[in-house]
């Protein structure tokens, strides 16, 4: 019984010489796996916005179409589906349809690369971090080059906007992965997982996790737009931003994008500083862990990743959207400074071994199974 | 084979995208042209064409962007290793961070980072 995380990458390379046939079912099934993923997840995610929005503002939200309004979301997606697909005359007509595509592809080669659960992540890079950090970038070329081939000035403005904050705000975000990285001593997701084995690093690094998580939850919220940060989008001055000349389904994939690189987000959150799929777990104490372990670890990932969506959900609707004067002050002036004197301190406690738990090295060989964990490959 | 994958799913992404747009374009009613191919203006009439010189006041953070990234690149290797290298590479990361906050403090006073 090994808790060593496979990745169906791996599996299908273990298989690909003796059994090829087992390696085509393997890719199958993660195509597959990635799409009704991807599919069911944006929907479900569309619907508890608009029910929390809704319960947030004492309104009942969608209610009509199947029980308790759970159908909306599919019947939106029927009604994008069949809606004309306007190009605004003298648009770029290839960047046009590019875009949507660079926005939905950098969203799906990030939900890849994430560790849903020990056997449950599609590739698993040694580079994951930087892997993430890297293809996200897909996102701002999409909006730039949506904003800026839809010949509308609305578009323009707000494609501008968005770039700018979002490579403001990735500065703080790469120095809160960084912490993450510095306590952890790799680069792997599954390998960050792991080295949570002890207990997650937001209570682990002696306060140095809690900024970091702080700063990566705002840097977050920011990279992908969501209010207080979606001036890219400020409807009451640019209409609609950079998918103003967006309908159908082209806006469906901008849409739908948005709304899962929130769970992106939830989950580099979730394995970064709250353990990924590792329950929570305090030293050596053996009884507790072991009492922890009864949750599957895909329980563990979902319920944390859903504890932060929520939180980002909850940030829309609580707060006023920024100004873009203090967009930048926030970012250059008060994240970034706090970003760096937290990275120090947390280099520092990671050379004096000063955090709960210290480890020599990263984990590199397969950890001693806890009890309780399912001793078979079966996802989660 | 990990980046093998990672093609495979490239190529998924456009396939999904532009599969769905084609599925769209068959069901969907089209008829372009008309008053619904003028980019929208909130019901103005656009004046000029859209792609025009503008003052990208962004730029000042976007050369900003880059020094501070290509740092982030750096330490990325060094957060790896850094039980390993220790005091002294804290050291030496230090003298690196500290020489590009000096750019940082310079373009703070010179007021690069005043939103006009």
């Amino acid at each position: 019984m090994s808790l060593e995380p496979q990745s169906l990458a791996s599996r299908t390379a273990a298989a690909v010489d003796a059994e090829p046939w087992m390696a085509i079912a393997f890719l199958a099934a993660s195509v597959v796996g990635v799409a009704a993923f991807v599919t069911v997840l944006g929907l479900v995610l569309i619907y508890a916005e608009r029910k929390i929005a809704a319960h947030f503002q004492c309104r009942v939200g969608p209610y009509r179409v199947g029980p308790h309004g759970t159908l909306q979301a599919v019947a939106d997606a029927i009604k994008l589906l069949l809606k004309e697909d306007v190009v605004p005359a003298g648009a770029d007509r290839l960047l046009h349809i590019l875009a949507p595509v660079l926005s939905f592809a950098g969203m799906v080669l990030c939900i890849v690369a994430l560790p849903l659960g020990p056997h449950a992540q599609v590739v698993d890079l040694d580079i994951g971090v930087l892997y993430v950090a890297a293809v996200a970038g897909l996102g701002v070329i999409g909006i730039l080059l949506g904003g800026w081939s839809s010949h509308n000035k609305w578009s323009l403005l707000g494609a501008m906007r968005a770039g700018a904050q979002i490579i403001s705000y990735e500065l703080s975000a790469m120095l809160a992965l960084l912490v993450a990285v510095l306590f952890s001593g790799t680069l792997q997701l599954s390998g960050i997982v792991l080295a949570q084995q002890e207990g997650w690093w937001i209570w682990r690094a002696h306060g140095a996790g809690v900024v970091a998580f702080a700063l990566f939850v705002v840097a977050g919220t920011a990279e992908i737009n969501r209010t207080p940060f979606d001036l890219a989008e400020g409807e009451s001055e640019l209409t609609a931003g950079f998918h103003t000349e967006y309908s159908g389904l082209r806006f469906a994939f901008f849409f739908l994008a948005e709304f899962l690189n929130l769970f992106v987000v939830a989950a580099m959150v979730t394995t970064l500083f709250l353990g990924g799929w590792m329950p929570l777990h305090i030293g050596q104490w053996a009884a507790w862990n072991a009492a922890m372990d009864l949750l599957p670890p895909g329980l563990w990932f979902a319920g944390k990743a859903a504890a932060v969506v929520f939180l980002l959900m909850w940030f829309r609707w609580t707060f006023p959207r920024l100004r873009v004067d203090q967009l930048m002050r926030l970012e250059w002036k008060v994240l970034l400074p706090i970003g760096f004197a937290n990275l120090f301190f947390a280099a520092g406690l990671v050379v004096s071994g000063w955090y709960f738990f210290p480890t020599d090295a990263a984990p590199t060989a397969p950890l001693p199974a806890p009890a309780g964990w399912p001793s078979d490959g079966a996802a989660p | 084979m990990d980046y093998l994958y990672v093609l495979v799913f490239v190529g998924f992404a456009a396939a999904m995208t532009l599969g769905g747009l084609g599925i769209s374009r068959l069901l969907a009613p089209h008829a372009p042209g008309g008053l619904k191919s003028e980019p929208y203006e909130c019901g103005e009439q656009p004046v000029g064409p859209s792609w025009l010189q503008f003052n990208v006041g962004y730029y000042i953070f976007g050369l900003l962007f880059l020094v501070f990234d290509v740092e982030a690149a750096f330490l990325l290797p060094w957060a790896v290793v850094v039980r390993e290298v220790g005091v002294a590479g804290l050291v030496e990361v230090a003298i690196f961070g500290a020489v590009l906050l000096v750019g940082l403090l310079y373009a703070w006073k010179k007021g690069a980072l005043q939103w006009v």
